[in-house]
């Protein structure tokens, strides 16, 4: 994976992706420069999983149907 | 009997009259009162849902087959649909339908006829089911890590939908969208199937978003309660569907058709919930530690980085230290240098002093005079050598002209000389023998010819007559004879006779002469035999 992507994964790839970086660097073959840019990757990685971490947002919606039970819109939830 | 037969037959009878109708009636008052409230148990036969949603069936024994009605109304709140096969206790009232003289049993609801019935039935969907591969382990998807968006499947209202929102709430707050639906009675398992064909019908991202995952969730109940989760359009929906899904009907120990068909069944609605989202504080916790990690990786390796070239630095020798012996050994070359440099040099000039010595001019001159010398001494010898080189060729060639004497020559001359005469004598015998070879043939060949010839037939008496056109043959041509010849002379003849001459006639004439007639020549022949050679001229 380039390192520009890492704005584009779902918490689960940046996550896997987080994982391999730490393990690569606790091996510690890596040379000192790839360290140090493996280092800043990981701390992108990091910072996409709290962004995942942080849209914990609840937001319950109900469906509204028609007669013959096609959806037509969403009606909030409160209360549940 | 014959008379009693007799009476009804002509007798009229005291019976009270009813009209068709009026009899229907009472049959219809009468059967109705009678059976208001029964439950009939028996086989469900033909069943027929007509469009306008009524439902008529049969119920049957071994003897008995009777018609059974369910209103729409009546068919909507039946949690148990009547199906062929089926064993029920039907619970309704009888009626009569005037019409076609018919009576029938109007059903309110159907039970099966204990619970081992509506179990068979469903282990009979099952097996079809899975006949299909429905049940493939193969055919479950993962389900998602984190899912964005959770739709639920379930009665808006009640403890099942709260359960799974507050257990989300408590795990990881996520999107949910509520897809209402009846999840008991006759609607049930319809609007269950349209909800999870509804929700893979949304596209993500839009206005309703489609989820990525579905719980279809219901709370414990009945056997009965639970029956929609069993019908198999529940579960062919649920296995179309290409979001993955949760199924949490009833309790654990309830397991409704579609559990087998679900991506992963979940024991409650809670469960469900758990199952759906992993817990959001373990994460954060988790992403932390990894930064702790790293950050601590990163410094270990810093670190030891940093040790091993402490280390490294260590173990360098000082560089003051590392030049000492060079310079060392650098001095005391230099000192060497400049001794080792004169004794060279003066080393070096006693050569050349001796080198020097044999280059005077008196030694060179020495040496050309000793070279003049020899020149002068080689060319004084020049002069012989080239004249006794001559002398000795001269002598050579004066042996040569000695052995040249005129005795030699003249005895080779002689010597060929007489072998010419030799030869010489040889060839004049040879001729000489071959000359007169030659004339003794010549010699026999005349003598031949003469004899041979017509002149030799002369001797013998003969003569050759010729006239002035040649040889006369004939008597008739005598008057022309101008000459005879003889073996010993010509005789001319007539006029122009003349003294014979004595040429010779051309000896080719010969041979007509000794034709011309024996008797003639004969006689002539003895005629000139008796006269001397000269008596030609008598004539």
């Amino acid at each position: 994976m380039s390192d520009t992507d890492e704005s584009q994964m779902t918490f689960e790839q940046a996550m896997a992706e987080l994982e391999r970086v730490v393990g690569q660097l606790e091996r510690g073959d890596v040379a000192l420069d790839a360290s140090i840019d493996l280092y800043e990757r990981g701390a992108r990685l990091k910072a996409r999983c709290e962004a995942k971490l942080a849209e914990a947002q609840e937001k319950v919606a109900k469906i509204t149907l028609d007669r013959d039970g096609q959806p037509t819109g969403t009606t909030p939830v409160e209360g549940l | 009997m014959d008379l009693f037969e007799d009476d009804t037959a002509q007798t009229p009878s005291n019976a009270p009259e009813f009209s068709v109708s009026e009899l229907s009636g009472a049959v219809k008052r009468t059967i109705e009162s009678g059976f208001s409230h029964i439950r009939v148990r028996g086989e469900v036969g033909r069943v027929t849902l007509a469009r306008t949603g009524h439902l008529y069936f049969d119920l049957k024994d071994e003897r008995a087959v009777l018609s059974a009605i369910s209103w729409k109304g009546q068919v909507a709140k039946m949690t148990v649909r009547p199906e062929e096969g089926m064993e029920v206790i039907a619970t309704g009232r009888m009626t009569t339908f005037a019409g076609q003289s018919r009576y029938q049993m109007t059903v309110e609801n159907v039970e099966p006829a204990g619970a081992g019935a509506l179990m068979a039935m469903l282990e009979k969907r099952k097996a079809l089911l899975a006949s299909e591969g429905l049940f493939d382990p193969a055919r479950k998807r993962p389900l998602p890590y984190l899912p964005d968006i959770i739709g639920v499947v379930t009665s808006p209202t009640g403890a099942v939908i709260r359960d799974i929102l507050h257990r989300l709430r408590e795990r990881f707050a996520r999107k949910v969208l509520i897809w209402p639906v009846a999840v008991q009675g006759q609607n049930c398992a319809a609007e269950v199937a349209n909800a999870i064909n509804g929700f893979n019908a949304l596209t993500p991202g839009g206005a309703l978003p489609r989820p990525d995952l579905l719980i279809v969730a219901r709370g414990g109940g009945s056997v009965e309660d639970l029956w929609g989760f069993n019908e198999e359009i529940v579960a062919r929906a649920a296995a179309a569907s290409r979001i993955p899904l949760i199924s949490a009907v009833g309790h654990e120990t309830d397991t409704t058709l579609i559990d087998f068909v679900s991506d992963r069944r979940a024991p409650t609605p809670t469960a469900a919930a758990e199952i759906a989202v992993p817990v959001r504080l373990e994460l954060a916790t988790w992403v932390s530690d990894q930064e702790t990690r790293m950050a601590r990786s990163v410094t270990q390796a810093q670190e030891r980085r940093a040790q091993r070239l402490r280390d490294l630095a260590r173990s360098l020798a000082r560089p003051e230290r590392a030049l000492e012996a060079p310079q060392q050994r650098f001095d005391r070359a230099s000192e060497r240098l400049d001794v080792a440099l004169q004794g060279l040099v003066a080393k070096r000039s006693v050569e050349l002093a001796r080198t020097a010595a044999a280059l005077r001019p008196a030694v060179l001159q020495a040496r050309i005079a000793a070279a003049q010398e020899r020149a002068m001494g080689l060319s004084a010898r020049l002069a012989p050598a080239l004249a006794r080189g001559t002398n000795d060729h001269h002598k050579a060639f004066a042996r040569v002209a000695q052995r040249l004497d005129g005795d030699m020559v003249s005895q080779i001359a002689l010597r060929k000389s007489e072998a010419l005469a030799t030869t010489t004598q040889r060839f004049s015998r040879v001729t000489q023998g071959q000359i007169s070879d030659w004339r003794a043939r010549l010699d026999a060949l005349e003598r031949m010819r003469q004899t041979l010839g017509y002149t030799a037939t002369l001797t013998r008496g003969y003569a050759v007559v010729r006239g002035a056109q040649g040889l006369v043959t004939s008597a008739q041509d005598a008057a022309a004879i101008v000459s005879v010849e003889f073996s010993d002379g010509l005789v001319a003849v007539g006029p122009g006779a003349a003294p014979a001459a004595s040429a010779q006639p051309e000896s080719t004439q010969g041979a007509s002469v000794a034709q011309a007639g024996p008797k003639k020549a004969k006689r002539k022949a003895q005629k000139k035999s008796d006269a001397p050679p000269d008596q030609g001229s008598l004539f």
